[in-house]
Parts: structure tokens; C-alpha cells; sequence
């Protein structure tokens, strides 16, 4: 199957690349850029565990081919921190213990990510519903809410 | 609710796990992160029927379709014969664990692996698992338990006759094992009872619903040497397993455990590993291997359905003095199911006399079932905890007070025999009753209700290993062997660091392959913190020796004349901080390596969770809503509060969803219906309030520092403590699983 070529800008970055199709931003992501961050729980857009922003939107990457990438502003976890912090809901998620296998938490930080860029001062009710697509299974998710929380409440006060 | 912390000074604190970083950055490797140059990527075709013999299988078209490097069917597993063997926690039928993995003569359930493709890509495996031609003759399929019993029922192993109280008794039948318990005599006591009643139960069969799907990545090397990267439990067992189906020593084997997204006794089990490595040997080449979502529902996990019937008889002042359970498990399509484990926690919250536990264990057209946090508790549970409060009710007595009637307790003998050591079931009873919650207002509104229940799991020792490197400027480099899922680096870290009067950040733990680290048995049985923690605090003894002769070398005195306290060295005037000392180790005789291993059985302590569920039903849709919950546990001693909170919190949850939501929809012919997280539904952060927790410290004298293990107990309660709420809201009380909105809707007709 002969390949396309996309350009797209990823955490800033501008980048290229070359995909099939029918292969997913999030296979192209893991398994040609090396974005390993994103995580595939499901591949239907059922867990949320695949979320990036696209043009600031939160997407599951596995519900978008690759060639739909071309000229957008990719968000992946990867592009959270800068150099010298952490993101508030990457500290916040370390300091109220809202991971325990980690594997959602990727999805979980990009979101809320999007949450309070869109919604700097939620409440408890509007973080449970933005959350509703992201599945933790090992959490039940109440330090996840609170992680949010506090961090809304720091972006509040830096803001 | 905070622990206390016994004057520790790192026990019972919260530090940031050690990989937590790397967790929130992305930058964790897990299992399908594995990357490696020349990289193939194998497929699995699974059998459409739940009930078929294979007939033939024709892969010669995926053969020749370019891209394709390597084709397998159940016949390239080797035959090592029909041995039992020995993967560490007792033995396994070869035969039945190698045609899991790919099926020889028959296929048992819907989803199970008739060939695998590996390719130049994920697609292109794709496409030719299209290509692939099976000719099946398909069988009647039987899914249900008690179904599968029956006389004239289709028999799934041909050759499976049952063993009954430990003997062959040479009927076939898909009753793989019945055996029993006895404890005094229960005839005679349910005659004398003042009341007796009894109940039976049903429960669906649920998946683990990890988020990661199973995967593993295997490199088979010229020399015959092989790698497998895969997100396990125990990267151990996985090798004893991948050996055994191979046919293959274990020297000849490397499993390194990756990152591992969620297991809860569903990655204990190998399915992908030993077929990665075959198809790797075949091409020449590496092969990833990721299971589809489909997949992981209808071919790894579940957790049995059940047929649960209990009768409990008392007298009239409340005491229960005599009990009588009949458990029967859906082992699905291979027997050695959980209903053992079932009859051991079926009246384990109680002290009874006289009793009787009758257990069952079938197999059925379903996948093979794993264990699933506190396995088999949460079915009899469920059970147990229904018939109890009849019983309060019948005597007129507040269910809580019927339970701290009857708590189980230090010297209480269960009905299988085990006489409990120091135990938390009446301390946690206690919490319940004296806790803000149980003395608050029962929700109000005619459709609100509040329930309690008490569940329990024994928890295992079984053997770790650890090594600790004493580094010169004072931290440690600790290896253990525990595939880490839910920040164990960090409670076995802080159980060193206590030992050692270092802080927890001065420890670095890493999680080790099979070649870099003593044998160390799963992380299951809610084991880690107890026995790889008990391996770090006999690590850090270990390496205090050492440092103690050291600090001996340099004062010019006997080692016995060293003390070590609170992280410093004495002997008479001389004192040297833990951090001096180690920087001083290359003029006394080189690095430093402490080491320990254990196999810490005989101190293993239960642990007891408790439930408070206020709830909401909506008569008309049935839906139930929690709207309070607070859940109770025994945790020993609190190594990390937060990550216990967090155990409790996430197997509440669990517990919840297999309340509420969650069971498999198999079509009449065996096809199961809901194999995504669409349809086969988990609790979302929408359907939850904050789960309260109170952590209860009953310090296990079996431990150093006192520790039970908390991982499972918390998912046996909530189903019953619900069940009782809705009964309170609304009159009904279910007695089967799942509580979901019909049933409840229909419940309420019957009950009108």
C-alpha cells in the first residue's frame, strides 16, 4: 500500500511523516514517531487512555486516521512539561496518588489538560463529567478528581 | 482518615513513588511500548464458536501473502506429552495450559486462538488471518454452571472425569472437582436453631477490565536464547509457563517484566508469550504481539459466574451457630478454577461451630477463569452477607449488631479448618459503627436506603527476592523482583529505608528480568508489601551487618562492639552517619551488597474490608445511584496511607461495577455479545461519589512491620453492602448479579 505524506506539528515541533491510510494517529504516533506515551486501551474510543489534543481539542487518537494529522497542532502527554516543571496536574497527580498502574494516566492528564484550559475553575460535578470518557480501573477515581481539583485551584491562583 | 504511625519515621508518610515521574511524563516503557529493530507484528485468529472441533486449518494462502513471515497453528507448540507441571504455585495440566494458548483438537469458548501471523506490520497480519481457512464441526455449547452438570449436558474434555474428595471417581462429566469442609456437625446444630434461612445466589461472570491489554514481545536468538517483554504479574511464572509450553529449560529463557497496565489476577496466566517466541523462531526476526479489546473480554480473564446457595441458622439471641454453603464456579473451558479460594472466605468474617461448605468446580463454553482480586470472595460475599441480615432481621436485630455479634476473631477455627491468628474483623466492625457516616442520617426520600456488609481475603506469603547496593553517597539501588502495578517500588522502598533510618528518596528500587534477581513469586495474593517488603527490611539487616564490620575497620574494633540506631553507627565515642560510613566503603573492602530472600507463609494476616453504601433508586428505570460509600480495612500497619486509600478506594469501585454494571452477554450459541468497554460497562468517575476510607491498624505480629496487605479484601463487601441499601430504599433485595436495572424494575413488579 503505497504511503502518504503528512505534515503536522507535534508538541510544537513541526514534523513529517509517512503512513498508510487506514493506520490510526495513534499507530502512527506509538509505532513511527515513537510516542509511546499515548497508550492504546481499546482501540474503539471506549477508554480514553489514546486522548491527545488536536488544534486544542481533546480526541482519542485512535479514532483518527493519520492523514487527518496534516497541518493540525498535535498535544501528546509528552508535550505537558516544560524543561524545568512539571505541568500542576502532572505534579498533582503525583502528589494526591491519583495513579496506580499509570497506564490511564496519560489519557487522564491530557484531558484534564483540556479541562482546565477550557474550564480553569471547575467543579466537582464538571471534572466527573469531562472525565467520563477516560476509564480507571484501578483508582475509582477519587484521587484523580481531587488531583484535578487542586491543580485547578493552583492554575487559579498563578493565573 | 489518616493512619497512625507507630513512631515510624518513613512508615505510614507519603512520599512520591519513585516512578511517578516517569508515569505522568510518559516516559514509562510498557509492555506494547517495546520497541526493537526489525520488528514484526503477530495476529491471533480466534475460534468464532464457542463449542468446535477443528477439523483442518489451511494456512497456505496467509503463507503466501508478501509481508507475511510466519504462520502457526496449535500443532507447532511442541508435545511434551500430558504431564502435570509445576509453575510455582502448584501443579498445572500441561495439556490443557498449552492448548489455551493455541487450540489443538477442540475449541471451548468463543475467542479461543486457533493461529497466529506475524508480518511486517499489524495490517498485514490482519489481512491474513483472513486467508486462513478453518473447517470446523461445531458442538453444542453449554455456558451455564449448573447447566454443565447435568447428566446428557455437551462434555467438553473428552476424556475429564470428576475427582471427588480427592479420588478419580472415573465419571465423565464436566464437573472437573467436588470436595467438601466439615466442621463439627451441622445437622445436629441447624436442628436445634431458633431460626434458620437460607438463600442461593447467582453472579455473572466479569472481567478484570484492566485498561492495557494483554501483550508481550519476544526475541528467539540463533543460539537458541530467548527474550520476552511483557507486561506480567510475575515475570517468573510467565517464564515457567512459556517453558513449559515450549518445552524449553528456563536457563534458556529471559522475561523482562515491563510497565504492567492492571492485572488484578488476570496477568498471572501467559497467552501471547509462548506464541511470540514461536512465531520470532519461525521468521528470524522479533515479534510484538498486542491483543485487541475484543480479545482480552472473549479470551483472557474472566472471574467465574456462580450458583451459590447458603443456609445459616441461629439461635435467639442472635448467635449463629450453624452455617451450610453449596458453591459452584464456572471454571470456564479449563478446570482448577477459584471455588477453593471461595470455600475459604465464605464464612471467614464469622466465628461459627458447626458447618458445612460443599464446593463445585465446572467447566463451561467460557474462557478459562483467572483469578480476579480476592478471587471467589466477592460471589459468597455476596451470599453470605444477604442470609446474615435475614437473620437479624428474623431476630429483630440492627445487621451491624448481628456481625459484631458473630465477628470471627483471634482463635476463631473456620469451617476449612484454619484457626485465625490475630485478626482485624471486629476492629473494622468497630470503625463501621463508631465511624461519622454509620452515625449520620440514612439518605432521605422514599427512594434512599443505606446498607453495610463485611468481606475478607486471606492473603499469601509465597518467596521474593531483593538486593541492595549501598552506593557512596549514601542512597541505596534496591532490585527486587515484583512487577510493580500499583506503586509497590515505594512500599517496599520505605520498608528498607525505615530499617536503614534513611529517607524514603534515598532508595532507588527497580523492578528486575528474571536473569538479574532471586525468584520472586507473583504480585497477587496482596503479597508484595508483606513479603518483598519483609525481603527489603532483611536486605537492609543484611547490609547493616556489613556496614556495622566496616565501621569496625575504621575504629579499630570488634563488629559486635557496633551499634546501629535511627541511620547512625556507634561504638563508645565513635559515631558515623549511614552516609559517611557508605562513602567510606572503597578504603574498608569494596561495595557493598545487602541481600535477602523469603518465603514468609506462616506470618501471612488476613485482612477484613468493610462497607457503608447509601444509595438512590429510581423506581421507574431501576437505576441505582450511589450517592455516599465509605469503605473500612484492616491494613496491618499503613506503609504508604495514600496508596492504601488507594487500594481500598479502586477495589471499592471494582466491587461497585460487578454490583451494578458489569457481566458477560453471551448469545444462546456461546458468542459474547459485549466485548467492549462500550458494552461491558465500568464504573466512569460519573457514576461515583468520593469513596470515604478508613484504614484500621490491627498490626500482623507475622510481620516486622506489622503488615496484612490490603490489595484485595475491599472488592468482597460492596455488592452485598448495595444489595442491603436497595432492600432498604425500596423493599427488594436481588439475589443475583448484577443489581442492574431491569432486574431491579422487575423485582419491584414481583414485589407490588
Amino acid at each position: 500500500m503505497s504511503k502518504i505524506h503528512v505534515q503536522t506539528t507535534i508538541n510544537g515541533e513541526p514534523t513529517e511523516f509517512l503512513c498508510e491510510p487506514r493506520q490510526s494517529l495513534l499507530e502512527v504516533l506509538r509505532e513511527t514517531l515513537g510516542f509511546t506515551g499515548t497508550k492504546e486501551g481499546c482501540n474503539d474510543g471506549n477508554c480514553g487512555a489514546c486522548s491527545i489534543a488536536v488544534d486544542g481539542v481533546l480526541v482519542d487518537s485512535c479514532l483518527m486516521l493519520a492523514v487527518e494529522a496534516e497541518g493540525k497542532e498535535i498535544g501528546t502527554v509528552e508535550g505537558l512539561a516544560s524543561p524545568d516543571s512539571l505541568h500542576p496536574v502532572q505534579q498533582k497527580f503525583l502528589e494526591h496518588a491519583a495513579l496506580q498502574c499509570g497506564i490511564c494516566t496519560p489519557g487522564f492528564l491530557v484531558a484534564s489538560k483540556a479541562l482546565l484550559d477550557h474550564n480553569p475553575n471547575p467543579s466537582e460535578h464538571e471534572v466527573r463529567h469531562w472525565l467520563a470518557g477516560n476509564l480507571c480501573r484501578c483508582t475509582g477515581y477519587d484521587k484523580i478528581i481531587r488531583a484535578v481539583l487542586d491543580a485547578a485551584e493552583e492554575v487559579h491562583q498563578s493565573a | 482518615m489518616s493512619a497512625t504511625n507507630g513512631g515510624y519515621k518513613v512508615i505510614g508518610t507519603r512520599p512520591i513513588r519513585h516512578d511517578g515521574v516517569d508515569k505522568v511524563t510518559g516516559r514509562a516503557i510498557y509492555g506494547a511500548d517495546t520497541r526493537l529493530a526489525g520488528l514484526l507484528y503477530g495476529q491471533v485468529l480466534r475460534s468464532p464458536h464457542a463449542h468446535a472441533r477443528i477439523k483442518s486449518i489451511d494456512t497456505s494462502k496467509a503463507v503466501a501473502l508478501p509481508g507475511v513471515k510466519a504462520v502457526l497453528t496449535g500443532t507447532d507448540l511442541p508435545d511434551a506429552g500430558d504431564q502435570m507441571v509445576d509453575l510455582g504455585e502448584g501443579p498445572a495440566r500441561l495439556k490443557y495450559l498449552r492448548d489455551n494458548v493455541l487450540a489443538t483438537d477442540k475449541a471451548l469458548y468463543s475467542g479461543h486462538p486457533v493461529a497466529a501471523v506475524a508480518a511486517t506490520s499489524a495490517h498485514i497480519a490482519e489481512e491474513a488471518l483472513d486467508l486462513i481457512e478453518v473447517e470446523y464441526e461445531v458442538l453444542e455449547a453449554v455456558l451455564d454452571v449448573r447447566e454443565a452438570m447435568q447428566e446428557g449436558a455437551p462434555q467438553l474434555h473428552d476424556d475429564m472425569t470428576t475427582q471427588e474428595f480427592g479420588e478419580d471417581t472415573g465419571r465423565k462429566s464436566n464437573l472437573a472437582t467436588h470436595f467438601e469442609h466439615r466442621l463439627g456437625d451441622a445437622d445436629k446444630a441447624f436442628a436445634e436453631a431458633d431460626v434458620v434461612v437460607e438463600r442461593e445466589f447467582q453472579t455473572a461472570t466479569v472481567h478484570q477490565g484492566y485498561i492495557e491489554p494483554h501483550n508481550a514481545t519476544a526475541s528467539w536468538n540463533a543460539d537458541g536464547q530467548l527474550t520476552v517483554w511483557t507486561s506480567t504479574q510475575g515475570s517468573f511464572t510467565a517464564r515457567a509457563q512459556v517453558g513449559a509450553v515450549l518445552d524449553m529449560p528456563i536457563s534458556r529463557i529471559k522475561v523482562v517484566p515491563q510497565e504492567i497496565g492492571g492485572g488484578f489476577g488476570g496477568k498471572i496466566p501467559v497467552y501471547l508469550e509462548p506464541v511470540a517466541a514461536l512465531l520470532s523462531k519461525a521468521s528470524g526476526q522479533p515479534v510484538k504481539m498486542i491483543m485487541t479489546r475484543p480479545a482480552v473480554f472473549e479470551s483472557t480473564g474472566p472471574t467465574p459466574g456462580s450458583y451459590v446457595k447458603i443456609k445459616m441458622g441461629a439461635d435467639k439471641s442472635g448467635k449463629i451457630v450453624a452455617a451450610d454453603a453449596y458453591i459452584a464456579f464456572e471454571s470456564g473451558a479449563y478446570p482448577g478454577g477459584l471455588v477453593g479460594a471461595a470455600a475459604m472466605c465464605v464464612f471467614s468474617c464469622y466465628d461459627i461451630p458447626d458447618g458445612r461448605i460443599d464446593c463445585y468446580d465446572v467447566v463451561v463454553n467460557k474462557p478459562r477463569s483467572f483469578a480476579y482480586r480476592a478471587p471467589g470472595s466477592t460471589q459468597v460475599a455476596f451470599a453470605t452477607e444477604h442470609v446474615v441480615d435475614l437473620l437479624a432481621a428474623e431476630l429483630g436485630m440492627e445487621p451491624l449488631e448481628i456481625r459484631l455479634k458473630n465477628t470471627a476473631t483471634t482463635g476463631t477455627r473456620r469451617i476449612d479448618g484454619v484457626v485465625y491468628p490475630k485478626m482485624g474483623c471486629k476492629e473494622v466492625l468497630e470503625a463501621i459503627r463508631d465511624s461519622e457516616h454509620y452515625q449520620s442520617p440514612v439518605p432521605a426520600g422514599p427512594n434512599g436506603g443505606r446498607g453495610i456488609s463485611v468481606g475478607y481475603w486471606f492473603n499469601v506469603g509465597l518467596k521474593s527476592s531483593c538486593t541492595a547496593s549501598v552506593n557512596s553517597d549514601g542512597t541505596v539501588s534496591l532490585v527486587e523482583g515484583s512487577t510493580d502495578i500499583g506503586g509497590t517500588r515505594t512500599s517496599v522502598a520505605m520498608q528498607f529505608a525505615e530499617t536503614l533510618g534513611l529517607r524514603a528518596e534515598d532508595v532507588k528500587p527497580q523492578v528486575a528480568d528474571t536473569d538479574s534477581i532471586g525468584h520472586t513469586d507473583v504480585t497477587g495474593g496482596s503479597r508484595v508489601t508483606y513479603a518483598t517488603g519483609w525481603a527489603a527490611y532483611k536486605a537492609a539487616l543484611d547490609v547493616r551487618d556489613q556496614l556495622c564490620e566496616r565501621a569496625a575497620q575504621l575504629w579499630e574494633v570488634e563488629a559486635g562492639q557496633v551499634e546501629f540506631d535511627d541511620g547512625v553507627f556507634r561504638s563508645g565515642d565513635n559515631e558515623m552517619a549511614f552516609k559517611e560510613l557508605a562513602g567510606r566503603l572503597e578504603e574498608t573492602g569494596g561495595p557493598v551488597i545487602g541481600r535477602a530472600t523469603v518465603d514468609p507463609d506462616s506470618g501471612v494476616g488476613g485482612s477484613f474490608a468493610a462497607n457503608i453504601a447509601d444509595v438512590e433508586v429510581d423506581p421507574e428505570t431501576g437505576k441505582v445511584d450511589i450517592l455516599r460509600f465509605t469503605v473500612v480495612q484492616d491494613a496491618g500497619r499503613a506503609i504508604h496511607p495514600a496508596y492504601v486509600e488507594g487500594q481500598m478506594q479502586g477495589g471499592s469501585v471494582q466491587g461497585i461495577g460487578w454490583a451494578l454494571n458489569e457481566e458477560y452477554f453471551y448469545s444462546g450459541d456461546g458468542h459474547l455479545d459485549n466485548s467492549s468497554f462500550l458494552d461491558y460497562r465500568i464504573p466512569t468517575s460519573l457514576d461515583l461519589p468520593m469513596i470515604e476510607t478508613i484504614i484500621v491498624e490491627v498490626p500482623n505480629p507475622g510481620h516486622p512491620y506489622g503488615v496484612r496487605g490490603v490489595g484485595e479484601a475491599n472488592i468482597a463487601p460492596p455488592p452485598a453492602a448495595i444489595a442491603a441499601a436497595i432492600e432498604d430504599a425500596v423493599g427488594v433485595r436481588p439475589q443475583e448479579l448484577p443489581m442492574k436495572p431491569d432486574r431491579i424494575v422487575a423485582a419491584l413488579a414481583g414485589s407490588s
